[in-house]
């Protein structure tokens, strides 16, 4: 109730003053909710923490691993090159599997096929550096789902899901993210939500995290009972997500409070 | 080995400072946090920091539980020859990382 | 799958049931004491000492500090300390500046338990020491793990 009884608070505060925003249609990156201080944080490469887990995945690309000890850079050369763009339009339909996958699952499948190794498990420090590396190669680049009728079903589904009020607060994440976005819930700002920075540092967890991470917070916080790692509603609330901030700009590895 | 990140100007003219930037990967453990079997979680932090610049000290850190995972520091260094800057970092469990980068003086 | 690590919400309410072997929180006392051990008894004067830090932080886990002494030549500046009035200890970091020092200045990030007083104290080379405080607000994330 506790949240409940801030949420009404945070009703009565004014809006916060409207930053940058580059789509031009009032949608903005939680970027311009934080304090200069941990934006600078973000901007710059040599205060960024999440560039740590870009150097380590960095030197994985490169790294043999599997029966062939093939390597990411065998296959896929220089990243710089190959990874541009790749980021900015998952989630992407996966034929053999026969449904959405996020960029993470990509990895593990790519490397499950074809080097062959074991993934690495999910929301490891391997994992997440790996992807860190590969989404950063479209740092700057729009978000751009793909046109891909095999994803509008599960789309649709994560629409809902952005729309269905959950746990014993009864709040679904349009409530606040939509409705309330610019102000303030206790302390924080309430950002809009877009998934532009993936993963990223945050500064509650002092480490890397993923998109799936995040979002079990959100549930929790709410208190409702959090998907399964791996449930395909993660994917699909994604695809709503990354379709909602098309356009903005990738900022792999974003900080955020 | 910890992962480190640190940054420092390709050249300097003789005589003016700079700054440097050191970002380590390490979980900086308090201490105080109790973990989900209800017992404390032990301390695990960096302690110690120090640069030298051809063996002479730029600075030294004592470096306490409050310092935030994954320590950040930024500090300056006047330039004098061109040389060689020593970054070392100690802590619990017998942590210790030394790194080194060129100064290139102009 | 990776374990959650505990929320703040859940380690304040676990710490405050339980014996520590620690206090949960500094007293005036320890502070007092830190900035003695500091200051080597030396009284400390307000100014010279810049602290740069946001009133209101993001986040309470991570916050970017700054410390300097612009207004001094930099050869009397021998030492920078930081101290928090309510964290489990008082001491936040300490630093000595060497012959090849440039600017008397240190940034870092430090971690807040809750809202408080921060002490940034200059030792300098006679052994004189300037100090500054200032408040910053914590506030705990909305949605945590």
């Amino acid at each position: 109730m506790r949240l409940l009884g801030l949420l009404l608070a945070a009703a009565l505060l004014p809006l916060l003053p409207q930053a940058a925003e580059p789509a031009g249609d009032g949608r903005r990156s939680g970027l311009a909710d934080m304090g200069a201080a941990t934006q600078a944080m973000q901007r710059d490469d040599s205060r960024n923490p999440g560039m740590l887990w870009v150097l380590q995945g960095e030197q994985a690309w490169s790294r043999p691993a599997g029966r062939t000890s093939g390597s990411c850079a065998g296959c896929h050369g220089d990243a710089r090159q190959s990874m541009r763009g790749v980021a900015a339009r998952y989630p992407a339909f996966d034929a053999a599997l026969g449904r959405a996958v996020d960029l993470r699952q990509r990895i593990a499948l790519c490397r499950q096929r074809l080097q062959p190794a074991a993934p690495e498990p999910a929301e490891s420090e391997a994992a997440l550096a790996l992807e860190a590396f590969v989404a950063h190669q479209s740092r700057g680049l729009p978000l751009a789902p793909p046109a891909d009728a095999r994803l509008e079903a599960p789309r649709e589904r994560g629409r809902a899901l952005f729309g269905q009020r959950m746990g014993q607060l009864d709040l679904g994440c349009s409530d606040c993210h939509d409705a309330l976005a610019g102000r303030r819930l206790g302390g924080s700002p309430i950002p809009q939500a877009h998934p532009t920075g993936y993963p990223i540092y945050r500064l509650e967890w002092q480490g890397l995290g993923s998109l799936q991470r995040r979002l079990r917070a959100c549930l929790a916080g709410v208190r409702a009972e959090p998907f399964d790692w791996g449930a395909t509603e993660w994917v699909e609330l994604e695809l709503y997500l990354a379709w909602r901030a098309r356009g903005l700009p990738l900022e792999t590895p974003a900080v955020r409070p | 080995m910890a992962r480190s990140l640190i940054t420092l100007p390709v050249s300097v003219p003789r005589g003016q400072v700079f700054t440097v930037r050191v970002l380590l990967q390490h979980p900086m453990e308090g201490g105080f946090r109790v973990g989900a079997d209800g017992r404390v979680l032990p301390r695990d932090i960096v302690r110690r920091f120090r640069c030298l610049y051809d063996g002479e000290a730029v600075i030294e850190a004592e470096l306490f539980p409050a310092i935030a995972a994954n320590p950040f520091l930024e500090f300056s260094v006047r330039a004098a020859d061109s040389g060689s800057l020593l970054f070392v970092w100690e802590g619990d469990h017998g942590f210790y990382q030394r790194e080194q980068r060129s100064v290139v003086v102009t | 799958m990776t374990k959650p690590r505990p929320t703040r919400r859940q380690l304040l309410a676990v710490t405050a049931g339980s014996l520590l072997l620690r206090p949960a929180q500094a007293t005036p006392e320890s502070l007092a004491a830190a900035l003695r051990d500091f200051s080597g008894g030396a009284p400390l004067r307000e100014g010279q000492v810049r602290l740069e830090v946001e009133p209101l932080v993001d986040n309470g886990n991570t916050v970017p500090v700054s410390l300097s002494v612009p207004g001094l030549p930099p050869e009397q500046v021998q030492a920078l300390a930081l101290f928090t009035e309510r964290n489990p200890q008082s001491e936040v970091i300490r630093a000595q500046f060497g012959p090849r020092a440039g600017e008397r200045m240190l940034a870092t990030r430090i971690r807040l338990a809750t809202s408080q007083q921060l002490v940034a104290v200059a030792r300098l080379a006679d052994g004189s020491c300037w100090m500054q405080r200032v408040e910053v607000v914590v506030t705990l994330s909305a949605c945590l793990e």
